[in-house]
């Protein structure tokens, strides 16, 4: 059920790449579409009533939390982050360049 | 075995290049450019030498950290990542070369040998993992990277193509991150052998692992520009400076897409007939798609972005046969298909560099004035469009005889005609460009500097040498063990030998 949370989550963010006009809205869609990704890989290791898996001596681990998709999260995020970055930048440049955020007017190449 | 101690070094070194260049890149003038060309061709030496010992040894491996797998993330180099890596640093060496010329049109140069050497780390990573969470890393290290280039020009259209290239790849990047994540939810290990063992033993594919596959051949579809997903190719292509047009069409796409693709397809995954035929359709449609549209385009760039497209449907479409002959042809055309667009984008960038204009209706006559670039973009043209003693004749010739020998008729007499095709707009292209009547306006133009000039004549070489591959004593060397490893499919699970748990 959480799951498919997660799939609709990313479905919002795909119609707003899609459908969106303009530029820093798709951006912001694209930033939804990775949330969910995150959301539904934490998802996946995770437990209920879970614990950090950390280690003392003496001590027994029960029911703990996956925590290899934790850092793989981590990682996306980092990555999810110079995406962002990029895409912002170039939106810039776009309105500098074609003064204006409508994506439906920036269309000089085709064919 | 000390070879494999090398494997690191070829993420490594560009990595290094890439920051000394950005750290010192603006005081010393001369390294961004040493660098840039030691750097591949170096690399290219070591790829040999990996190559060799791969053919005498078998896999190498290389645990990062010293963690044996299932746990730390492996570097494995078996024949398809010799074969990958032999290409990749190949061409890129030769393209380093060129961009020494072709870069100087650019301010602030040492920012693109940063971002070269960088997409090369990248690429190099991505064939060279055996964790599929870190081919994921390496795959956008070098999407970034690219799309970086792509804008480099920082004028209208760059912009563009790199906002639409940027978010494409995004897009397939995060639809592999689904696919990733599924995979291992089912498998609990990201570790590409171990997951195939996991998948070997359970039998039947379960729902998740379907989910997977669909995720993942989006998502690589994506990256590879397979055709429905094929957008942002035909603008990134033109709008990018040439050397890294012949970058994103030569290696990029071949490295990301295919290459990743059919590793995960056909050595953890498992090939099946129902994969097989998605993938025979795919390559089919793309084949026809690139080949149509490229017909009535008038900018040369654009043109052979087109032509790109239908090719890699080719390499798509020999690979997903599945069968020997299939395979052999598929990863031949991938080898002869990088060197000879790498070369026609390098010509067209020389064409632009010489004239300014990439327009098919201006240009003419060329071949009187720029007779190497000329003569260079012929063997790339009679290679892709596949004239005999070229390389690009016998791959075509063999996916057409796997498709024949499999029973697929109608995809067989689809691909001869798209062939026909390819011969039809590459023809158009180089007639209008090279021949007819010289105007006026390119009385003056100048043949390119030395270096794009030795840089096209090596590529153009190697094109011609390319049938050569074939012959049956040498194609064990090269194409044999990349083959065998995509034949061998789901044995890749034991390729870490008894160190698995």
């Amino acid at each position: 059920m959480v799951y498919n949370l997660c799939l609709v989550l990313f479905c919002i963010g795909l119609y707003a790449v899609l459908r969106k006009r303009n530029v820093i809205k798709m951006i912001i869609g694209i930033i939804i579409c990775e949330y969910s990704a995150n959301l539904f890989f934490i998802m996946m290791g995770y437990r209920l009533n879970g614990r950090a898996p950390i280690m003392a001596p003496g001590s027994t681990i029960e029911n703990m939390v996956d925590p290899l998709p934790q850092s793989v999260v981590l990682t996306t995020i980092v990555i999810g982050l110079a995406t962002t970055i990029l895409l912002v930048a170039l939106a810039i440049r776009l309105y500098e360049k074609h003064g204006t955020f409508d994506i439906t007017k920036i269309k000089e190449l085709k064919g | 075995m000390t070879v494999s101690k090398l494997l690191p070094l070829f993420v490594a070194m560009p990595l290094t290049g890439g920051f000394l260049i950005a750290l010192l890149g603006r005081r010393l003038k001369s390294l961004p450019e040493a660098l840039g060309m030691l750097v591949p061709g170096g690399l290219f030496a070591l790829a040999l030498v990996v190559g060799r010992a791969v053919l005498a040894h078998g896999p190498l491996f290389h645990f990062m950290g010293g963690w044996k797998p299932p746990l730390g993330i492996p570097m494995v180099c078996d024949g398809l990542t010799a074969f990958m890596l032999i290409t990749v640093y190949g061409v890129a060496s030769w393209i380093a070369l060129y961009s020494v010329s072709y870069a100087r049109m650019y301010t602030s140069t040492w920012l693109y040998y940063t971002l070269f050497l960088f997409v090369l780390a990248g690429m190099s990573g991505v064939v060279m993992t055996g964790d599929l969470f870190d081919m994921f890393v390496y795959m956008e290290i070098t999407s970034l990277s690219a799309c970086t280039l792509v804008a480099f020009g920082t004028e209208r259209r760059e912009m563009e193509a790199a906002f639409k290239y940027g978010v494409i790849n995004t897009l397939g990047g995060l639809f592999i991150i689904f696919g990733i994540a599924f995979l291992y939810g089912s498998c609990s290990t990201l570790n590409m052998a171990d997951m195939a063992k996991v998948l070997a033993e359970r039998g039947a594919a379960n729902k998740a692992v379907l989910l997977a596959t669909v995720f993942l051949v989006v998502g690589f579809g994506m990256k590879a520009a397979i055709v429905p997903f094929h957008a942002w190719l035909p603008d990134a292509h033109p709008s990018a400076p040439a050397p890294i047009s012949a970058m994103l069409s030569g290696l990029i796409i071949k490295c990301l897409g295919i290459y990743a693709l059919f590793r995960l397809l056909f050595c953890v995954l498992g090939m099946t007939p129902v994969l097989s035929s998605v993938m025979l359709f795919l390559g089919a449609l793309s084949m026809g798609t690139g080949a149509f549209l490229a017909i009535g385009q008038q900018d040369f760039k654009r043109l052979l972005a087109y032509s790109s497209l239908s090719q890699i449907g080719y390499i798509v479409f020999g690979i997903g046969l599945g069968t020997p002959l299939g395979i052999v042809g598929g990863l031949f055309h991938l080898f002869n298909h990088s060197v000879g667009k790498s070369l026609l984008f390098l010509t067209s960038g020389a064409v632009d560099y010489a004239t300014g204009t990439r327009d098919l209706e201006q240009l003419g006559g060329l071949s009187k004035r720029m007779p190497v670039t000329s003569r260079a973009g012929m063997a790339g043209a009679m290679s892709i469009a596949g004239i005999p003693p070229f390389g690009g004749f016998w791959s075509k010739l063999l996916i057409i005889f796997a498709a024949v020998q499999a029973g697929h008729f109608a995809y067989a007499a689809w691909a001869v005609l798209a062939g026909v095709l390819t011969l039809g707009y590459l023809t158009k292209a180089l007639k209008q460009v090279f021949q007819g009547p010289l105007p006026d306006r390119w009385r003056a133009v100048e043949e390119v500097p030395a270096p794009m000039q030795i840089a096209m004549i090596a590529l153009a070489l190697v094109c011609l040498g390319g049938g050569l591959l074939f012959l049956p004593g040498i194609r064990g060397l090269f194409i044999g063990p990349a083959s065998k490893v995509l034949l061998n499919g789901t044995a890749y699970a034991k390729i870490f030998g008894g160190t698995l748990g």
